[in-house]
């Protein structure tokens, strides 16, 4: 209970910010902070002399904004471009967090694995005791505090955002300074990779921000129906994951990243304005549609002619409209259906609902 | 002059120096393409990618072979290409955001298989994580062998597919009107791509694999402006960063190769880009003082 309750709290924190972090293009400035972050935190232990929580988080919090600024750096010397300074700069950061704890920390409990998988499982086991009376797991408070921050900031300066987001030119003109969003939006991206690595890990983080807020892209046009949709996605999957890895006996962050997928893979194919099957069916329709009016503006043409009767023969109107006949035979099943035409010894004659409507045609 | 004959004559620092070297180049000369085609953070997603592969692998045959298991690797690295540019192509998900997802997907899908195969299996699954967070010291001469043979294929097949490769790197319409499938090389240049990360894996892991991929060719990018001296050039760095990291994790106890190998071509990133002629950012400042 206390893990899944975890999870949905952390959940919630990342969807608020992944939502933002797809809209600008930058959801992989989450996976490498949440890489990035690890000399941060050996240096804090290492000045702390242990594993201590708050020296850890602010020394990861550091090299967070560190990690931002030497890839907007590096962006701006215009020799290397975004992807690529992301792609060398999280990679050297956690090398050196590799090597700093491979150097100073022999025997302490610091494995690379803990730090990319965490370790919800174990949540239950740190609690907050304020003298003898116990007040439930630390990560209630962890992941409650990053939930609270950035369901603030977002409130606090949602127009900001938005105008930042959608228009940064707009939003530098109106005196709004895009670089003050990017970098609060990238510190709260650290301060919530940070809180959460610890209980969930890194990679789950980075999953938890980009996909259910991806999936949350794919169902709606609207700003706050995205934020809401993203956070059910994500606390959803919290829920779900966990059942998931006590069924198979497996990872819980796996699993919860797992069903996050399935979420998004739904989303992509079933979304009723942006999936893929919607897409299919309005292509096929607008085919049907196009196929509908040229038969009817065809034969509205041959009308009364010498040739009608010709023209409106099933095989000739496929190679006249180049159609192929499985085609042909598909729109001259629908124009019947929808009482537009009539079948008469071979020939198709217009109703006079399908004269009318052709006519509008020729009239447009 | 001690280390120089143990590079060539103790069995485990031959195999890591051989090892990483053989990475070096291949990913050097392979990123070289991805970094012009603004593809830097292709190799950390299809890194991330290959876990699942490995684990159904190992699921499925029971082997922990090099062989199979890169195989593994490389499939479930094509996959993930292949839904990635599905994405890109029919959603209106933007590439960023489909990389993020396919990444974190896929290996969260790898570390649910993974987690499951160590609390059901017996022993024999020990070391199934090598293949992922890269232990070099315990390289050997078969996972060097396989390594090689992969890497040689690869290189093969860039020079095969040099001209179309450059054509569609710097004019991709242009390549399109001369007849070039662009789609069906894309893929191809992505394919040897996941081959590069499938020998990477071994050697410096998972997260530092996009850094082999991006860093030589950046700082090759930065001595020259011909392609042919940049892939070049690039493979050299691979090597060079490769052969370096090896030597210093070994000259002192308890040194990882996968993050000495990073920071040396790290080192190497920042001379290139400080100093380089023309390019280096150090001219730019000496050019604005005397303006």
């Amino acid at each position: 209970m206390e893990i899944v309750i975890t999870g949905i709290l952390i959940s919630v924190a990342c969807a608020l910010l992944g939502t933002f972090l797809i809209l600008r293009k930058m959801a992989m400035m989450s996976d490498a902070i949440s890489h990035a972050i690890l000399p941060g935190l050996v240096a804090g232990y290492f000045f702390a002399k242990g594993p201590d929580l708050f020296a850890g988080f602010l020394g990861a919090l550091v090299a967070a904004l560190v990690t931002v600024t030497l890839v907007e750096a590096l962006k701006n010397t215009q020799r290397v471009g975004g992807e690529s300074a992301i792609g060398i700069v999280f990679p050297a950061m956690f090398a050196l967090g590799t090597f700093l704890v491979a150097r100073f920390f022999e025997n302490v409990h610091l494995d690379t694995d803990a730090v990319l998988f965490g370790n919800i499982e174990f949540v239950a086991f740190d609690r907050l005791f304020i003298g003898d009376v116990d007040f439930g797991p630390q990560s209630y408070y962890v992941a409650g505090a990053l939930c609270l921050i950035n369901l603030l900031f977002i409130t606090v300066f949602y127009k900001e955002l938005k105008l930042a987001t959608f228009d940064a030119g707009l939003a530098a003109t109106l005196g709004f300074s895009p670089f003050f969003i990017h970098y609060a939006l990238m510190a709260l991206v650290s301060v919530t990779s940070v809180g959460a690595f610890t209980s969930v890990g890194a990679v789950l983080v980075v999953a938890l921000m980009i996909v259910p807020a991806a999936a949350a892209y794919l169902l709606t046009d609207k700003l706050p129906m995205m934020i809401g949709l993203a956070a059910g996605i994500g606390a959803l999957s919290a829920v779900l994951g966990y059942g998931l890895a006590l069924a198979i006996d497996s990872s819980v962050a796996g699993a919860i990243v797992s069903v996050a997928g399935a979420f998004f893979f739904a989303a992509m194919l079933f979304s009723p304005s942006h999936g893929l099957i919607a897409k299919a069916r309005r292509i096929e329709r607008q085919r049907v549609q196009i196929g509908l009016e040229a038969l009817l503006v065809h034969l509205l043409n041959h009308e009364g002619e010498e040739g009608e009767a010709h023209e409106s023969e099933m095989l000739h109107l496929s190679s006249e409209l180049r159609w192929l006949p499985q085609f042909a035979q598909q729109i001259v099943g629908v124009a019947a259906n929808r009482g537009l035409v009539m079948q008469l010894h071979g020939h198709l004659i217009l109703t006079d609902n399908g004269r009318r409507q052709g006519q509008q045609l020729m009239v447009h | 002059m001690n280390l120089l004959t143990d590079l060539i004559f103790d069995y485990t620092l031959r195999n890591i120096a051989l090892g990483a070297a053989v990475l070096g180049i291949v990913s050097g000369m392979l990123g070289s393409f991805a970094v012009l085609r603004r593809q830097g953070l292709l190799g950390d997603t299809l890194a991330h990618a290959a876990l699942p592969g490995i684990c159904i692998a190992y699921l499925l045959t029971g082997s922990k072979s090099p062989l199979v298991l890169f195989l593994g690797a490389a499939i479930s690295g094509w996959v993930a290409t292949l839904v990635l540019l599905r994405i890109v192509r029919e959603t209106r998900i933007k590439e960023d955001s489909a990389l993020g997802v396919v990444l974190s997907v896929f290996f969260g899908v790898g570390i649910m298989l993974l987690t499951f195969i160590l609390k059901h299996n017996d022993a024999n699954q020990a070391g199934l994580d090598k293949f992922l967070f890269g232990q070099a010291a315990t390289v050997t001469a078969e996972d060097v062998n396989t390594m090689t043979i992969l890497g040689v294929f690869a290189l093969l097949v860039v020079a095969v597919l040099y001209k179309e490769f450059k054509i569609m790197t710097f004019d991709p319409n242009f390549a399109a009107s001369l007849g070039f499938n662009d789609r069906w090389l894309g893929v191809i240049l992505t394919s040897l791509i996941v081959v590069a990360v499938v020998i990477g894996l071994r050697t410096v892991g998972v997260v530092l694999m996009s850094a082999m991929l991006v860093g030589p060719a950046v700082a090759a990018r930065q001595w020259t402006n011909r392609l042919e001296a940049m892939v070049l050039l690039a493979g050299f760095f691979g090597a060079l960063s490769g052969v370096a990291g090896a030597l210093i994790s070994v000259s002192e106890a308890n040194l990882p190769t996968g993050p000495m190998v990073i920071l040396s071509l790290t080192v190497i990133v920042i001379i290139s880009l400080l100093f380089a002629p023309q390019r280096g950012i150090l001219w730019d400042i000496k050019r604005f003082s005397k303006a």
